[in-house]
């Protein structure tokens, strides 16, 4: 479906997201059972999360931990008095009947999150509410059985569900949105946020109004969009669909649709299944949840530099160009590799560019984690000072030095130079004892020289290098070499 | 209040309960004595009155995070009607 561009422009798309993010704790919400995922199917289950009659959960601290530690993130009011509700429906992913829930009293209300567009566009994206609720189980419905087969290792595995105001304009600021969700709780180690196993999932409300209308158009909510490109396919289909039924006279239902990544469509779910009135009522079975302000602090105080702090850093104190502050802060690891390299060099802006080069694309290559990485931060900031005193070339520093550091051996940067002879002649006797042997082999192309081709330099420099074994010092020998040839008669 | 024929199958439907029309018909005298009963509770001004959820005074009741297998999967599998050596098996409810 490719719509014409003069008919997408006279609509203005509104949408809001709700993100799910997994939070990394070794147990359930509200029971011991472990969150391990790969195992077996109902391995990881107890009587409450299969709701054997008489058994009482009880609330995970971390969890609780996890999504105040968001909510501080994001500048999130916490609410200090909390209670969970009871979302009642029946499905087979669900024992008891009902999902809990905060409907009434999210642990964290409002707050905002910045995004950075194409154009160089920051936007605020404004969210409603952040709050903690269990994940269903898992329904296999194969094509071969004729029954439905569930799995509860999944069933009570704690969430977060992340609603944004209808703030977002485009597929774009989607994509960027849910990135920097995910960077965010990446970053602070509360969830993997990996979108394609499902650790963390996005729906998205969309409508779509004529630009300049006052009142929004019927919201469509679309699921199952299971990467960050898909969020973005998904809403850019959803709108286009919208706008061709506006545009045909068409009403649009309010109803949840399927997003097929393999076609790129969606499709509207069962009527049935949008029959849902949840009668949400206080869960009587979890006393209420008081964060009083020294636990506040305490988690304030577990909180990690975050992405945008560590930019500014990188921008201001650092003084580096936007683009490699984006690069170096896309992930903590590196970020904070980089921040602890720039403790030990001044020179920030080398120490980006053998971060975003050589370092990055040998653990591309290797697929490795920079816990892995053999260099040390230190040892890296030595090889910087060793180009940068003019004892080594950057090219020789890459090619033959870098790869020697690699091997892991926990040599320095100088002894290695030393050892494997690359140390460069900055020697001025030395290098005066080649250039004057180049000039004497060479009477013509003095000659020449002094008739105006200056660019014969360049022949005297390769000479040079020749029988320096490629150590001269490019820049002293030049100079060396200009007034050489300028003092000959 | 009154309750109707049309509400009192609405909320059955979502409990998934059924029964024959002796019994909706009983059922429905007896919401709307409830229902009756609640009105005079509604003729007391609650206003400035936060809501009672919670009987208890205790808060926090919080468990570290830890886990621990308190169930085995023979355990686990033990009351399902139908299950297979993995899995609970429930009637197939998507194509």
């Amino acid at each position: 479906m490719h719509m014409d561009k003069l008919i997408i422009d006279k609509y203005q798309p509104v949408i809001g997201l709700e993100v799910h993010c997994q939070l990394a704790t070794l147990s359930k919400i509200f029971t011991p059972d472990s969150t391990e995922f790969g195992q077996l199917p109902n391995t990881n289950v107890s009587v409450i999360t299969l709701a054997h009659p008489g058994t009482l959960p009880l609330l995970n601290k971390k969890v609780v931990e996890y999504a105040v530690k968001m909510g501080l993130a994001v500048g999130s009011t916490i609410s200090r008095n909390n209670f969970f509700d009871r979302k009642n429906y029946f499905y087979p992913d669900l024992p008891k009947g009902y999902q809990t829930t905060q409907d009434k009293a999210p642990i964290c209300i409002g707050g905002a999150v910045k995004i950075k567009l194409k154009n160089g566009e920051v936007k605020n994206i404004r969210l409603n509410r952040i709050h903690m609720e269990d994940d269903a189980g898992k329904n296999l419905h194969l094509a071969e059985e004729t029954d439905t087969l569930v799995d509860y290792n999944r069933a009570g595995v704690p969430l977060i569900e992340i609603v944004s105001e209808p703030d977002i304009r485009t597929s774009e600021e989607a994509y960027a949105f849910l990135g920097e969700i995910r960077k965010l709780v990446r970053y602070l180690e509360i969830c993997d946020g990996n979108l394609e196993e499902g650790s963390m999932r996005c729906d998205a409300n969309i409508s779509v109004m004529l630009k300049g209308a006052s009142e929004y158009g019927k919201k469509v909510e679309v699921k199952n969009m299971n990467s960050l490109r898909n969020v973005q396919r998904a809403i850019e289909h959803e709108i286009e669909r919208q706008i061709e039924l506006v545009e045909k006279g068409e009403a649009i239902f309010s109803e949840t649709r399927q997003f097929d990544a393999t076609t790129g469509d969606t499709h509207g779910m069962r009527a049935k299944e949008e029959l849902n009135d949840y009668r949400y009522f206080p869960e009587p079975d979890l006393q209420p949840l008081r964060i009083s302000d020294q636990w506040l602090a305490d988690i304030k105080s577990t909180l990690p530099a975050l992405p945008a702090e560590l930019y500014e850093k990188f921008t201001n104190q650092y003084g580096l160009p936007e683009y490699d502050a984006n690069v170096l802060t896309d992930t903590k690891e590196i970020a904070l590799y980089f921040d602890e390299l720039c403790t030990h060099t001044q020179n920030y802006k080398a120490a980006s560019n053998w971060v975003m080069g050589a370092v990055k694309s040998h653990l591309n290559e290797l697929t490795l984690h920079i816990h892995q990485f053999p260099i040390k931060p230190v040892a890296l900031a030595q090889l910087i000072a060793l180009i940068d005193s003019g004892k080594v070339s950057n090219t020789v520093a890459t090619q033959n030095i870098f790869p020697e550091m690699l091997k892991g051996t926990g040599k320095l940067p100088l002894q290695i130079a030393e050892s494997m002879n690359l140390i460069q002649e900055s020697d001025t006797s030395s290098l005066q004892l080649w250039i004057d042997e180049a000039l004497a082999a060479n009477p013509a192309k003095v000659a020449e020289y002094k008739g105006g081709k200056t660019g014969i330099l360049s022949m005297f420099m390769g000479d040079i290098m020749k029988k320096s074994k490629g150590k001269a010092d490019p820049k002293v020998t030049t100079e060396l070499l200009k007034k050489a040839i300028e003092n000959l008669n | 209040m009154n309750i109707d024929q049309q509400t009192i199958r609405g909320i059955a439907h979502l409990a998934r309960l059924e029964f024959d029309a002796k019994d909706e018909a009983s059922l429905l005298t007896d919401f709307n004595k409830i229902l009756t009963w609640m009105d005079k509770l509604n003729e007391l001004d609650t206003t400035n009155v936060a809501p009672l959820i919670h009987m208890s005074e205790e808060v926090n009741v919080l468990r570290e995070d830890v886990a621990k297998v308190t169930l085995s999967h023979a355990e686990a599998l033990f009351n399902a009607p139908k299950k297979d050596s993995d899995y609970i098996r429930v009637p197939k409810f998507l194509g």
